[in-house]
């Protein structure tokens, strides 16, 4: 049909306020973290992604996130105070509430993120790890997927899920990324791979007879006389030794040991 | 060009509305908008309850399941939720377009609301087609806004309208008709 005669265009500004009604667009500030500043965008469900801004201009953050996840995101002029300072506190490694959307992502993903979140700063645990506690010790290579997939890197830490044998593994931001952030966080790259090279998966104590991941913050205060180095968390387990309550290393039969 | 966003989409998840919202806004906005400016003849308010239209448009898609989605008529669903607007608004308000010279003099002032910081430019061009659409009866402005503003087919006139289609097309004849002497200066269909 050839234009209607009273027929207009509808002014610029309505699509947008239009989305912005109905929360389909999200807005964006830029933050400094340990790696550099990031873009971090949210919306009235929570934070929606964390993009390096190394990695990419504005101009290209805005189109590949509208590509992403069919919203548009814009950048926000008048951010809440308090909730920049919660992102900012967070992006420092602090424990922090934050809220995340993560609408895109599958059911057994934002198991895994859940639980990622539960990692202190300071700390790794394995991707088996992750794959046992959420039910799924078989899952090991979807983990690592998974996390491949995390919308929001930094806030959500998948930086401190390493390989099961202990090296540092990938990272959205890239290797290099991610040892600079568990750095930042207090923990020792090198000596994660010093670890792994020498197959020390598990650290105890023979005066608590308890077993940790290495860098687990009672694993820590273990003195050199005391420690006891584990390959296999059956070793331990066959040592008289019982897992750690707080790091809650994996003894079941299923998972990487 | 099927005027129904949704029909081919199979939508499902909660997901899949949000993208199909998305087209269904791009596709329908200036229908939508141009009836409500042909309605209540601001700019302003023809925004505002465009706006209206999608956010309501949008919340109650979320709520239908997946058939009810795929059998929507979507132009006439939008069309009849921005009349049902336009006329809770003016109701509410208790204004209407009113005659303006067609020398376009600044309107009278509507003092049930504060202005707003371009309240000249918008009272100065104040729409014609509205003002002179306003002064026809019920039906057969409704009709020519739909057919002629929102650039709905006859058929889709009649589902909006909920009025046979040989009664809607008739409807529009009469109001051109009319709109012929109120609108001299106007070139208008035929």
């Amino acid at each position: 049909m050839t234009t209607p005669p009273y027929f207009v265009e509808a002014p610029a500004s309505l699509l947008p306020a239009v989305l912005e009604a109905v929360g389909l667009a999200d807005r964006y500030i830029v933050r400094d973290s340990a790696v550099g500043p990031v873009f971090v965008a949210y919306n009235r469900n929570g934070i929606s992604a964390c993009v390096l801004a190394s990695t990419t201009d504005e101009a290209s953050f805005v189109a590949s996130f509208a590509a992403r996840f069919g919203r548009s995101v814009r950048l926000d002029p008048a951010p809440p105070a308090a909730m920049v300072a919660r992102i900012d506190r967070a992006l420092t490694g602090h424990r922090t509430p934050l809220r995340f959307d993560l609408r895109p992502v599958s059911e057994f993903g934002r198991a895994v993120l859940a639980k990622t979140a539960e990692i202190p700063a300071g700390e790794v645990r394995p991707y088996g790890w992750i794959a046992a506690e959420i039910g799924r010790p078989r899952a090991v290579r979807a983990v690592g997927t998974a996390l491949g997939r995390n919308p929001i890197p930094l806030l959500i830490p998948c930086h401190r899920v390493v390989r099961t044998d202990g090296r540092i593994g990938d990272y959205a931001f890239g290797t290099p990324a991610k040892r600079a952030v568990l750095s930042a966080e207090g923990v020792d790259p090198d000596e994660l791979e010093r670890l792994a090279a020498r197959r020390i998966r598990y650290v105890g104590s023979n005066t608590t007879k308890v077993f940790c991941h290495p860098t687990c913050s009672a694993a820590k205060r273990i003195t050199d006389r005391h420690r006891v180095a584990f390959a296999a968390a059956s070793a331990a387990v066959e040592s008289g030794f019982r897992p750690c309550r707080q790091c809650r290393p994996t003894v079941t039969e299923d998972a990487a040991a | 060009m099927t005027s129904n966003a949704f029909r081919a989409a199979g939508v499902l998840r909660g997901v899949d509305v949000d993208r199909a919202f998305l087209d269904l806004v791009r596709t329908h906005q200036d229908a939508v908008y141009s009836i409500a400016l042909r309605w209540t003849g601001s700019a302003a308010d023809a925004e505002d309850i465009a706006q209206d239209v999608f956010v309501r448009a949008y919340r109650a898609l979320r709520g239908y399941d997946a058939k009810r989605r795929e059998d929507l008529l979507v132009r006439p669903w939008l069309a009849t939720i921005t009349l049902n607007l336009c006329r809770n608004r003016v109701r509410s308000s208790n204004r209407r377009p009113r005659s303006v010279p067609l020398d376009n003099s600044p309107d009278v002032a509507d003092t049930s609301r504060p202005s707003p910081p371009d309240a000249a430019v918008t009272r100065s061009e104040f729409d014609d087609v509205a003002v002179a659409l306003s002064r026809l009866p019920d039906p057969q402005r409704r009709a020519v806004l739909l057919h002629h503003a929102g650039g709905l087919t006859y058929a889709e006139v009649a589902v909006a309208l909920q009025r046979p289609e040989g009664t809607v097309k008739a409807d529009v004849h009469r109001g051109l008709h009319a709109l012929r002497t109120l609108l001299p200066a106007r070139e208008l269909p035929a």
